[in-house]
């Protein structure tokens, strides 16, 4: 028995977590559970936690979830970034031992790319989409339920790992032979593989969910080429999705049994080739950066078109340029590793199909720029956002476009001027454009506006913090600095510049404390939302009330005209106290169901007992998810009628009823 | 003014699974499910096509490939995929007593297809053919064994349905099952079609 316990204290806690700070993360994780369960247990909320929230398939809510999933991971990936800052801002520094610093670039990369900005993205397509296209929910509620646990439970598997067992330390790529059994025998890299294999499949859900949702439960008269440019983003987005997750499912896949059940996928001993990995990887990351900027791409299609009190300019050829870049993106995938050698052919062919990326995308940031030419433009939060992204995505873009020259990447590749370029393009497309939507949906998903002058110091210190973060990497990059380097000698002239940059990153960390600030005070202080309309919008989802009742619409619209609620508001035509009772009839609505939780939670367990080959728990896990799967099979009772007199009376209260 | 509204509740004379407007949807969702099992075995076939040669110390395609169980594997899976299109025939008839017998042909015939392919599995194993030996093997293994796991997720899946059909007969929501089943098994049916002739011809070939 005390050889059990050992092993055990040895397995889950090597030395690698028992580092002080590891150690008084541990010791506040603890209060905090039991911080919650108490509060919970108090103010007798476990009850409505599991019916309002586990249980649900509310688009509405799920994205809430995800919101709130994305900002916590957004602080963790931060703090891993301050960790990184602080190592590097000193030559020679020791601020953490090198095999934690390894741990830190890898979770930090990770957590935000799968972990912050994917769910971010699907909390802004569950909050809006059905909402714009007029429909009561997305095409499968308990598909997105399942998607969310899906999700949830990949990252809290990832982050497990930080106090159990060990992080992964391989970068957040991935590579064989880093992630090799031979050279890499903890549990940390199990934990990649396993929560990247449970979130990607979330993942490739969602894409197939709004794909549906958007191709089939438009509201009638809502053709292709009169959906919001967000719609029009998430289904490119989707697509992308559907065809860019298989392939890393299947390289994960690999990876995993190398190290699990001895194949020999990426083991050179046996004839394995590490490039397959890389190449498989890449055809799936490669479009992930569009899947993470697409969206965006439509959020700040609809900022600029509110905020300039315009239609957005040249919206075909919006519509042309975002699925040429569709098209495109699967075409270069080969620039991430020119230096493989595979020759100047193919080096050459996927340099030039780089740069061909930058049309579209140019063309883009000219309608955007005439979307506002003449336009009554409003300097809201979100439009001071948008104006940041365009100058910033445009120098992050042409700094990619130099990077594609292939003799030059050569000297580029893997220097700080990549880590400064993707981060240019990341923060200032993704991240810029995660926030503007951010102040942009509030109202509509919370009922309150987020206080405009709090938002306005947010903004300033994170575009200010992430310049000066910035630059200096871009000239570190070219003096010679490599990215996921340990620390430096002084003397090679990096010190001044690396300074500056942590300077800058404490500048966004304060624009994270602030934007808190900013959320916490406008939930308590905030101006309430009494119209459903606080920005003068133009599609469909500010014709509804802030927050939106549950079955969204009491009668699905028609449709005429691209931007539909504007033009309906120029008709004179609203929502508002126009609904005549006669024509609210029942509505069909998805029920409450535990299943999408409980498939999560056995899918933790799985991957849970496979991280450490413990298999009596991973069989426990993988029975789990057969039962919870049988039982969804055989469960016809999914749906409820929501009674007209519920929806009369909701719409009655809301001054949405005629008489 | 109010705003202009839709007409719910539309008719439409097609089979029960696409003429209720849900079901319908959720076949659409499946068509997508079925891009992404696409591209996984995409991926899947070009990593078998780079490591083919990849034979390390271990035997090569034309060394180990038995092609009479390849045959009966393929005779069985294809006949498999003509019986599921007479079970859809007759759920379009309404006859569900004759759909239930051609499902449970097609399962046997699946699990016939699967008992087949372990014993030619376990036969390369007890030569030493695992797929530690060689990338060539991890690839082969990794192909045909996804393949393989999904026809036998497919018999699971066609029992449970055996049973909702036997206690709901011919609905929109158990023909939209049926249908969406059937679909999934033609789509293995195409995949073996690649590999017998990608991986068991051509290494027999080459």
């Amino acid at each position: 028995m005390p050889s059990f316990v050992s092993y055990l204290i040895h397995t889950l806690f090597p030395p690698s977590v028992r580092l002080p700070d590891i150690l008084l993360i541990d010791v506040g994780l603890v209060f905090g559970i039991i911080g919650i369960v108490v509060f919970l247990t108090k103010t007798g909320r476990w009850g409505s936690l599991w019916r309002d929230w586990l249980t649900t398939v509310d688009h509405k809510k799920i994205a809430v979830m995800y919101l709130i999933a994305a900002l916590l991971m957004l602080f963790r990936g931060g703090v891993d970034a301050l960790m990184i800052r602080a190592q590097l801002a000193a030559p020679g520094a020791h601020f953490m031992p090198a095999s934690q610093y390894d741990e830190v670039f890898t979770t930090h990369g990770t957590i935000m790319i799968f972990f912050m900005a994917m769910p971010f993205i699907f909390a802004l397509f569950n909050a809006v989409v059905p909402l714009m296209i007029g429909a009561r929910d997305v095409a499968f509620p308990r598909l997105n339920a399942m998607s969310y646990w899906l999700f949830a439970m990949g990252a809290a598997l990832f982050n497990v790992s930080f106090i159990i067992g060990g992080s992964p330390n391989a970068g957040w790529t991935a590579y064989p032979p880093y992630t090799g059994l031979a050279y890499n025998p903890g549990p940390g890299e199990n934990y990649y593989f396993l929560a990247l294999l449970i979130a990607g499949l979330g993942t490739t859900m969602t894409g197939i969910n709004f794909l549906v949702t958007t191709i089939r439960m438009r509201a009638p008269g809502m053709t292709l080429m009169k959906m919001p440019m967000f719609v029009w983003s998430t289904m490119v987005t989707s697509a992308l999705i559907l065809f860019a997750f298989p392939p890393l499912t299947v390289a994960l896949a690999m990876s995993l049994f190398d190290r699990l059940f001895g194949s020999s996928f990426f083991t050179l001993a046996h004839g394995g080739m590490p490039m397959m990995y890389v190449n498989l990887f890449w055809l799936f990351g490669h479009p992930e950066v569009y899947i993470l900027v697409i969206p965006l791409f439509g959020v700040f299609s609809e900022v600029v078109a509110t905020y300039s009190r315009k239609a957005l300019f040249g919206y075909p050829l919006m519509v042309v340029s975002i699925l040429a870049i569709m098209f495109l993106s699967y075409g270069t995938w080969v620039h991430h590793f020119f230096t493989m050698g595979a020759g100047p052919g193919v080096n050459a062919f996927f340099g030039l199909s780089t740069m061909l990326i930058a049309i579209p995308t140019g063309v883009k940031i000219f309608n955007w720029i005439f979307t506002m030419w003449g336009g009554r433009i409003q300097m809201t939060t979100a439009m001071l956002y948008q104006l940041a992204f365009i100058p910033t995505f445009v120098i992050g873009g042409a700094t990619g476009v130099l990077l594609a020259v292939v003799p030059a990447d050569y000297q580029f590749h893997n220097s700080y001027f990549l880590i400064a370029h993707f981060h240019n393009v990341i923060i200032g497309g993704t991240v810029f454009g995660l926030l503007s939507a951010l102040y942009y949906w509030w109202p509509k998903m919370f009922g309150m506006k987020l206080n405009e002058r709090q938002g306005r110091w947010a903004f300033w210190l994170f575009f200010i913090g992430f310049w000066v973060t910035f630059t200096p990497q871009y000239f570190l990059g070219l003096k010679g600095m490599t990215r996921r380097i340990y620390t430096y000698p002084a003397g090679f002239g990096w010190h001044q510049l690396n300074v500056i940059s942590t300077v800058g990153a404490l500048i966004m960390g304060a624009a994270f404390v602030v934007l808190v600030y900013n959320i916490v005070w406008s939930l308590r202080f905030g101006e309430r939302d009494l119209t459903g309309d606080p920005w003068d919008g133009r599609t469909l989802e500010w014709a509804l009330p802030s927050p939106v009742p549950e079955y969204n619409f009491a009668r699905i619209p028609v449709v005429h005209e691209r931007d539909a609620w504007w033009a309906m508001k120029q008709r004179g035509q609203s929502l508002a106290g126009s609904l005549r009772a006669e024509d609210v009839h029942d509505v069909e609505m998805p029920k409450n169901t535990p299943i999408p939780f409980l498939i999560g939670v056995s899918f933790f367990v799985m991957g849970f007992g496979m991280t450490f080959k413990w298999w009596p728990i991973a069989i426990i896990g993988f029975i789990g998810v057969i039962l919870c799967l049988l039982f969804s099979g055989f469960d016809y009772d999914d749906h409820h009628h929501l009674k007209a007199d519920v929806i009369r009376n909701t719409e009655a209260s809301l001054g949405r009823l005629q008489g | 003014m109010s705003m202009p509204l839709a007409e719910e509740h539309e008719v439409q004379h097609l089979p029960v699974e696409f003429a209720d407007e849900k079901e319908s949807i959720k076949i659409t969702g499946f068509w997508m499910f079925l891009v992404t099992d696409v591209l996984i075995f995409g991926s899947l076939f070009s990593t078998y096509a780079v490591y083919r040669g990849a034979v390390a110390q271990g035997p090569s395609a034309n060394q180990l490939f038995q092609m009479g169980p390849v045959m009966l594997e393929t005779l069985l899976l294809l006949t498999s995929s003509f019986t599921i299109g007479l079970g859809i025939y007759a759920m379009r008839k309404g006859n569900v007593k004759a759909l239930m017998g051609w499902m449970l042909v097609t399962i046997l015939l699946g699990a016939g297809f699967v008992g087949t392919e372990i014993h030619d599995f376990v036969s390369f194993a007890a030569i030493g053919a695992t797929w530690h030996t060689s990338a060539f093997l991890s690839a082969f293994d990794i192909l045909v064994g996804t393949h393989g796991a999904h026809v036998t997720f497919g018999i699971f899946w066609a029992v449970t349905l055996l049973f909702q059909l036997k206690k709901r007969g011919i609905t929109a929501q158990t023909a939209r099952k049926v249908f969406t089943y059937s679909l999934y098994w033609h789509f293995l049916d195409i995949v073996w079609i690649f590999i017998y002739t990608f991986v068991y011809l051509n290494g027999k070939i080459v």
